[in-house]
């Protein structure tokens, strides 16, 4: 079967964010780029399920600038058959970004039969190019996937709602699945996978190439700002048992009288 | 004055309160709500308090649990022979799932999780943290309409003076369309409590919880206060708790009332994730943890000597 799997290239989660000086976006000049840590669920619940059916090639589609291809090379390195990149700048809005991926799948000639994604990207955090894809390509899709299992494409798939409920799906046809940490244990590159991965093939689309264009704006983002630092708060020292009553008395009565949230 | 549309959900026999937030700060405009299912009298009620003009329950076959396809089909046909501009909904697990969907059905745009809006004319924006709060932008939508907002539950708050609206009710026959992701099952969570992105008061425990059973004396601090217990990367990581505990930027991004922080060092992405809570309280042994430059309230001591004194003062306070 043809399994892709979409993946974001994103700022390292301990990267201190500074917007730009135009206030359009992100200072991205130094940032360490990392996976999005959620994709990487994706991209191994690719291989573990590549593994279990026989005769399956995966490819991985990214969305994004060209600079820097390592996400990619990182995903080819774990194991995956090819990539497809579709430059565009990092910042390109869901509707747009989901569009592009379709383009991608579309322009490799082959038919999904499983698409991967992570739930959401921690840069942007929209939570929604599994859902705008699915529905793009008329497929289901099923978010926040925390259990996987079946054959081929009849899967049984485990979503997690509020407060840790579990919701069970059952699919049998192609559908978009967007993985949540908890669903595998992804694998590290071996070397001899990190060798491969340099003759493994990896196409170039521009977003014209698949046609992805101005019309296709849906989101505008302005004032990126960093939010408001609070003023100094109280600082209590109750290391000694003899403080700890006295503070703690205190600290409550401060969040009734004070903070007025008791 | 803009054509609104709010989807709502229910708990139990109550709107969710993220919905009369949204009602509030609409004041002004046109105002309708859709909901799946029916609604009860008191949820009408509240509906007509906050502003609902007309209230359409939609109902047909295959609506009785959630499916993607299925809720989106249906809206779609409710949504598409009206002349909304705009389709509001809290940020909720369900709608976090279902609004790109239906969005993508009219190959329209979505503003998600915004945290505060307003109107130039009819012209929605809104603000958003990107980055899991480590910085805000404007957001704005073209292309067709209706555009699409989710919410964040609990940061507009609730108005102090509703402006009422005429909550007529309506029942509308929709279809569910074809569904071929069929939900078998639903297994319920550990915990009845409001999930952490609804929660409006946290407890949450760190690395320093040590071990999975300590975090009982999370619980029962948060059991008194009638809050959801969370966790930091570094305890879910550690095995101390489940992913769906976790607040942070790989996990919930939560701005309740009270947040109490509980042997949380206070790693940047951590801080990502609780920075917008209304009032902070932290309790680390560490005085230079990073975690005290975002409290309100910080208690310089150890968890496991506090939280017990704690629980005993809030339970003296609100019983």
């Amino acid at each position: 079967m043809n399994i892709f799997v979409c993946i974001k290239q994103v700022p390292d989660t301990e990267t201190k964010v500074t917007p730009n000086s135009d206030g359009t976006y992100i200072e991205t000049s130094s940032i360490k780029w990392i996976m999005n840590p959620y994709d990487e669920y994706a991209v191994e619940q690719a291989l573990l399920h590549k593994a279990a059916n026989t005769g399956s090639t995966i490819t991985v589609v990214r969305v994004g600038a060209v600079k820097d291809t390592e996400v990619l090379r990182t995903a080819l390195a774990m194991g995956v058959d090819e990539a497809i990149l579709v430059d565009a700048p990092d910042n390109l809005d869901s509707y747009q970004t989901a569009k592009a991926i379709k383009g991608a799948i579309e322009k490799s000639g082959k038919t999904a039969d499983l698409i991967l994604t992570g739930k959401q990207a921690i840069d942007d955090d929209c939570l929604q190019v599994p859902q705008l894809l699915a529905q793009l390509m008329e497929l289901p899709s099923i978010s926040v996937v925390v259990g996987f299992e079946g054959t081929g494409s009849d899967l049984t798939l485990r979503r997690e709602v509020e407060g840790g409920a579990i919701e069970v799906y059952k699919t049998s046809g192609p559908c978009v699945v967007a993985c949540n940490k908890g669903l595998n244990s992804p694998r590290y590159a071996s070397l001899p996978g990190i060798m491969k991965a340099k003759k493994k093939p990896l196409a170039i689309h521009s977003l014209t190439d698949i046609g992805v264009n101005q019309d296709d704006v849906r989101v505008k983002y302005s004032n990126f700002v960093l939010p408001p630092e609070k003023p100094a708060g109280k600082k209590f020292e109750a290391m000694e048992e003899g403080q700890q009553a006295a503070v703690v008395a205190e600290v409550v009565g401060l969040l009734r009288t004070e903070a007025k949230v008791l | 004055m803009a054509n609104v549309l709010v989807f709502t959900e229910t708990q139990g026999e109550h709107v969710k309160s993220v919905t009369l937030e949204i009602l509030g700060k609409l004041a002004g405009h046109n105002v309708d709500v859709a909901c799946v299912g029916s609604l009860s009298d008191i949820a009408t009620a509240d509906l007509a308090k906050y502003g609902a003009g007309n209230i359409h329950s939609l109902t047909g076959d295959k609506l009785d649990k959630y499916s993607p396809e299925g809720y989106s089909n249906a809206l779609h046909g409710f949504i598409a022979d009206k002349s909304y501009d705009y389709v509001f909904a809290g940020s909720t697990s369900l709608a976090k799932d279902l609004m790109p969907r239906l969005a993508g059905t009219f190959n329209a745009g979505m503003a998600s999780e915004v945290i505060n809006f307003a109107f130039e004319g009819d012209n929605f924006h809104g603000t958003r943290p990107l980055f899991a709060g480590k910085c805000l932008a404007k957001v704005e939508l073209v292309g067709p309409k209706p555009h699409f907002v989710t919410v964040r539950p609990n940061a507009l708050g609730l108005p102090k003076s509703p402006t009422a609206g005429a909550g007529t009710k309506a029942l509308v026959a929709v279809s569910a369309g074809e569904i071929t992701a069929v939900i078998q099952e639903i297994i319920k969570g550990a915990s009845e409590k409001l999930d952490l992105t609804e929660a409006n008061i946290i407890v949450s425990g760190g690395r320093a919880m040590k071990n999975e059973d300590n975090f009982k004396i999370l619980h029962e601090m948060a059991d008194v206060l009638g809050a959801t217990v969370g966790a930091s990367r570094a305890a879910v990581d550690s095995g101390y708790a489940a992913h769906s505990m976790q607040v942070g930027q790989t996990g919930k991004t939560v701005s309740p009332t009270l947040y109490i922080a509980c042997g949380i060092s206070g790693a940047i992405q951590h801080l990502a994730g609780m920075r917008t809570s209304k009032v902070i309280v932290a309790i680390n042994t560490d005085p230079d943890a990073p975690i005290f430059t975002k409290a309100d309230y910080g208690i310089v001591g150890d968890l496991f000597q506090i939280v017990p004194i704690l629980t005993q003062e809030f339970k003296k306070l609100l019983n």
